[in-house]
């Protein structure tokens, strides 16, 4: 409400004042492109010109297949990573003595960036789906971890007492109290994730793997056609907005009123 | 009673440091039965002997520090830049309405598709891979300190109105420390996501440092010296966390 009542000054909508700074920088782009862009330039390009790659790219088919190869590795990734991070995270979130013992090995490890990773991983698995998948769960691993391990340790203490009285083992406490209590505060560690795994994925086809849209991305630049190379860009961002976009979507619809 | 806790903690830590020690026998164990190729799995022994000799004939010593300055380079430019712009956005109203919505846009696009944006622009140079780190870095810090500045309590504005501090105080002793927290919980992504870069930048870009080596040790298959590496790289990112950490506690003592 505050905001509403500062600003009665100008007489747009408020979400079109947000479509003012984009279209005036494109418009701008696309102005200085026409005074200065030449034929012989292969560092910048005209929007127009990154669009028109940006609609063949999709049409000819291109752009969806490098889209399905990058999410592929992500969501691969994502899926194991995650599913490790939550069983530990859940594991050293019910015993503390569990978690005091790993303390080190966890702290040891989980600082490691996964750029490092990516030349043991050419070793180990050469070029394609495995090298990246694997970075990418390695990487997702630890903030599920350590976000579900503080998830399951705000689980209310009362819930805890409830399952203490009706003598649960571990595994029933773990699967019917604490697990789905903890959810959504589990799923916003899937969601910053998802969005982790989608960056590393990028970064791997970058420096090193040969697929996916990072990868286009490097070819576009090395041959030479640098619109091709903003429009991966672009739809990158895109892809990036999408996938948040629906996480968030279902965070709302089933997740966030438990919080 | 203080004493008694803290000889707990002790004791708890030497047994998570024995059960590391335990890891490190198991991988050793393995190594030495040949479950895995010593070229995949070099045993810690190998492991340690590279580090060793490595840092005593001054390479890794070398890598070691130029890829620690590059971090903390990159990191303090795009900390400074984040700090200052998103203070502007957070505080002005108009600038949120403006510039928020492209901000949120541009929110969940991964910082490693500028790489090859910047080296079309700049090629494989020193400038490159600050600038990767720079701007990947910059957006964390950015954000958080915009949503830091937006979450000031209003009434606390209206005090300083009633006590009629200045734009400058105002900004000093309310708005800043009110978003601190914010603040330095996105420089520390910011932190993480630096280490990465730098590594990404030396490895495309072929600078000397720890990404570069590490990338030569592969592809001359020493695989001790590779292993050396990224436990070196995993050193820095929990050293320089660990500092961050502990300028935290004594910047934002009052929520601790």
């Amino acid at each position: 409400m505050a905001v509403l009542t500062q600003t009665q000054d100008s007489g747009l909508p408020l979400w079109l004042r947000g479509l003012v700074l984009p279209v005036v920088v494109i418009a701008l782009l696309e102005g200085l492109a026409l005074l200065f862009l030449g034929p012989e330039n292969y560092t910048f390009a005209a929007p127009h010109a990154i669009a028109s790659d940006l609609i063949h790219l999709l049409s000819d088919g291109t752009m969806l297949m490098a889209t399905y190869e990058t999410l592929s590795c992500a969501m691969a990734g994502l899926a194991i990573g995650g599913l490790l991070g939550v069983v530990f995270g859940v594991v050293l979130g019910l015993s503390p003595t569990v978690d005091k013992i790993a303390h080190v090995s966890v702290e040891a490890l989980r600082p490691v960036p996964p750029a490092a990773l990516i030349p043991l991983m050419l070793l180990v698995s050469g070029f394609g789906f495995q090298m990246e998948t694997t970075i990418v769960a390695f990487t997702t691993l630890w903030p599920i971890l350590v976000l579900s391990r503080s998830a399951i340790r705000h689980v209310e203490h009362g819930l805890i007492e409830v399952a203490r009285v009706l003598e649960f083992g571990f595994l029933q406490r773990a699967l019917v109290i604490v697990i789905p209590s903890a959810l959504p505060r589990i799923f916003v560690a899937v969601r910053l994730a998802t969005g982790i795994a989608l960056t590393v994925a990028v970064a791997v086809e970058i420096v090193a793997n040969p697929r996916g849209l990072g990868y286009g991305m490097m070819v576009a630049n090395q041959t030479l056609h640098p619109a091709s190379a903003f429009a991966y860009l672009v739809w990158i961002g895109v892809v990036g907005w999408a996938l948040n976009a629906g996480l968030n979507w279902l965070d709302g619809k089933y997740f966030a009123r438990f919080r | 009673m203080l004493l008694h806790s803290s000889f707990y903690r002790l004791a708890w830590f030497i047994a998570s440091l024995a059960f590391a020690a335990c890891l490190i026998l198991i991988w050793d164990r393995i190594s030495a039965a040949g479950l895995v190729k010593p070229i995949f799995l070099p045993s810690p022994g190998k492991v340690w002997t590279a580090l060793v000799a490595g840092m005593w004939d001054g390479s890794l010593l070398r890598a070691t520090l130029i890829t620690t300055a590059r971090t903390l380079g990159g990191w303090l430019i795009a900390s400074l830049i984040g700090i200052v712009l998103g203070a502007v956005i957070g505080l002005s109203a108009k600038a949120r309405i403006y510039i928020g919505p492209t901000l949120e846009a541009l929110r969940p696009l991964p910082v490693a598709s500028l790489v090859p944006i910047l080296i079309a622009l700049m090629g494989y140079s020193e400038q490159m891979v600050l600038s990767v780190v720079a701007i990947g870095a910059l957006w964390p810090t950015l954000l958080n300190t915009v949503s830091g500045f937006q979450a000031v309590e209003p009434r606390l504005y209206e005090v300083a109105q009633v006590l009629r501090m200045r734009r400058h105080d105002v900004l000093i002793k309310i708005a800043l420390p009110s978003a601190l927290p914010e603040i330095i919980a996105g420089m520390r992504v910011g932190l993480t996501v630096s280490l990465i870069l730098v590594v990404v930048g030396e490895i495309l870009g072929s600078r000397p440092g720890l990404g570069y080596t590490i990338l030569l040790a592969q592809r001359t298959f020493h695989t001790a010296d590779l292993f050396a590496g990224i436990a070196i790289l995993g050193l820095i990112g929990f050293v320089t966390a660990s500092l961050l950490n502990m300028i935290e506690h004594k910047l934002v003592y009052w929520k601790h």
